[in-house]
């Protein structure tokens, strides 16, 4: 009973808060009478059994606490659209309204006015009913600094007027981005090994996808996140870095890879051509084998023209090294203004070997070696430098 | 929702200055006294006062019952405030539309919006 009940909050609570925040055009309100409801839960059902309908059970609480507390503040002026909603009971409630308010709260979470910082906490707080001290440990800030964020960020959208709302048509390009790339840089912060993130991350894909089954990009980032997901138990190996053509293919989630190759297609269907697509059409190539390389560098090639970004092009490089274009890619390498990055020399140092330069090779290794900071990184640079043979 | 939409003109040339001001192509100079009254007339919208340039601001303190006095705006002269007007909208991204049409966020400067608090 316990642990299913912890499923049902954590399931319902972005939910049953979109519904609350829609109805009563304030978040913080909104928060409060959500957890007081909770709260109530987690006192009755455990001895009342679970109702037929939790979500509905949960709003309608809330929302007679949240009355009870405008009362309370006689503010009635400033909330009268909670007050044009009849009385409802819990077969009233209204399921399909639901699914549009979390897409309004994302947007909402994802205002460009807010610092991207606040959007990533606020949307794993609301949409992921993730605890403050939860986000706070998986950003490394301690509990404090993150509860402020989150209480200035909720206070600026209500002094501030931020629209609960789905963007008009003007507006939905940018803002469809901004909410695309926040659930990417949730990803992000996981790949690195805190799993619960890019767990969570796919959970907000998924939503999106779900309310959103016509957008391309949607679809594409979920199938993205899906695909690199599947591959998480190859990529390291004893704590060091596996490459992908070393990676022991028993250890991908092909049920995973499956599911991101659909949502793929249906992207692609859709007329999909966005920076999330073209992605996602990459790592689907890149689990081939073996991978078609020079399609992979011609998708580079169109994703470094959507995005502008020197590192796809280095990835580019990679590519068409891969399919045995090695000097064009040395050429391309040594035209990127990277020289701070990392990979820019490793991936030097590896085209240099390939072509017997073995000396400027071994340069190219220890610049790199100056610049990373990942242990399992540094080995790895330390061994391929440790494999050039002298001449 | 009011919101008070604070004009800091940054490097953005303006009649002021009327050497900058002329290097502006005059189609430019055009626009830019079209678009500020077309946003004057904006429904919604009270334009504000106009200011004399920050140069001519003294900015005032009192230390110990004293007034002190010094000479230019409080922040630096390029951040300084240059205008504003009031903007009556249904939420921000109407005001922020509003702000983008200021030529004075297109030529170098940039425009604050801060909600009005209402009690």
């Amino acid at each position: 009973m316990v642990a299913s009940l912890e499923q049902v909050f954590r399931d319902e609570w972005g939910r049953v808060l979109a519904a609350l925040i829609g109805r009563l055009g304030d978040f913080e309100l909104a928060e409060e009478a959500a957890q007081e409801a909770f709260a109530a839960a987690a006192e009755r059902w455990p001895a009342e059994g679970m109702p037929a309908n939790p979500r509905a059970w949960l709003v309608t609480a809330a929302r007679n606490r949240a009355i009870d507390r405008i009362r309370r503040d006689r503010t009635l002026r400033a909330k009268v659209r909670l007050l044009d909603v009849p009385e409802a009971g819990e077969e009233r409630m209204p399921e399909m309204t639901i699914p549009v308010e979390r897409l309004e709260l994302l947007f909402t979470c994802c205002h460009p006015a807010l610092a991207l910082d606040a959007q990533v906490a606020l949307t794993l707080r609301t949409l992921g009913g993730l605890g403050t001290r939860e986000i706070a440990r998986a950003f490394l800030v301690p509990e404090e600094t993150m509860a402020k964020r989150l209480v200035r960020a909720k206070h600026k959208i209500r002094a501030a007027g931020i629209p609960f709302r789905v963007p008009p048509a003007h507006l939905l390009p940018d803002r469809l981005a901004a909410v695309l790339a926040v659930a990417y840089l949730i990803y992000n912060e996981g790949y690195g090994g805190r799993r619960e993130l890019s767990a969570e991350a796919i959970r907000l894909g998924r939503a999106l996808a779900e309310l959103m089954p016509d957008e391309p990009e949607a679809l594409g980032l979920l199938a993205l996140m899906l695909m690199n997901d599947a591959r998480r138990d190859a990529r390291f190996a004893a704590g060091e870095v596996v490459l992908l053509r070393d990676q022991d293919r028993s250890l991908w989630d092909l049920e995973q890879l499956g599911e991101g190759r659909a949502l793929l297609d249906r992207a692609l269907a859709l007329g999909g051509r966005g920076p999330y697509v073209v992605q996602a059409a990459l790592a689907s190539l890149h689990a081939d084998d073996p991978p078609d390389w020079a399609q992979i560098a011609a998708l580079y090639g169109e994703l470094g023209r959507l995005t502008g970004s020197p590192v796809v092009e280095l990835n580019r490089a990679v590519a068409l090294a891969e399919a045995g274009e090695v000097e064009p890619a040395l050429a391309l390498v040594e035209r990127l203004d990277l020289d701070r990055y990392h990979y820019l020399h490793a991936t030097r140092g590896e085209l240099l070997r390939r072509l017997d330069r073995t000396a400027e090779a071994r340069a190219a290794y220890r610049r790199a070696l100056q610049l990373v900071h990942s242990d399992a990184e540094r080995r790895h640079l330390e061994r391929r430098l440790a494999e050039l043979r002298p001449r | 929702m009011k919101y008070m939409l604070m004009i800091h003109q940054g490097t953005a040339p303006t009649p002021r200055d009327p050497e900058e001001w002329a290097k502006l192509p005059e189609e430019e100079q055009n626009a830019v006294y079209a678009d500020y009254q077309a946003i004057n007339e904006t429904p919604g919208v009270s334009p504000g006062l106009q200011l004399q340039p920050a140069e001519t601001a003294t900015t005032v303190r009192v230390q110990d019952g004293r007034t002190l006095t010094t000479d230019g705006p409080f922040v630096a002269v390029k951040e300084a405030l240059g205008g504003y007007l009031l903007f009556e909208a249904d939420d921000l991204d109407a005001a922020i539309e509003l702000a983008a049409r200021i030529p004075a966020a297109r030529l170098g400067g940039a425009i604050e919006v801060r909600p009005i608090a209402e009690w």
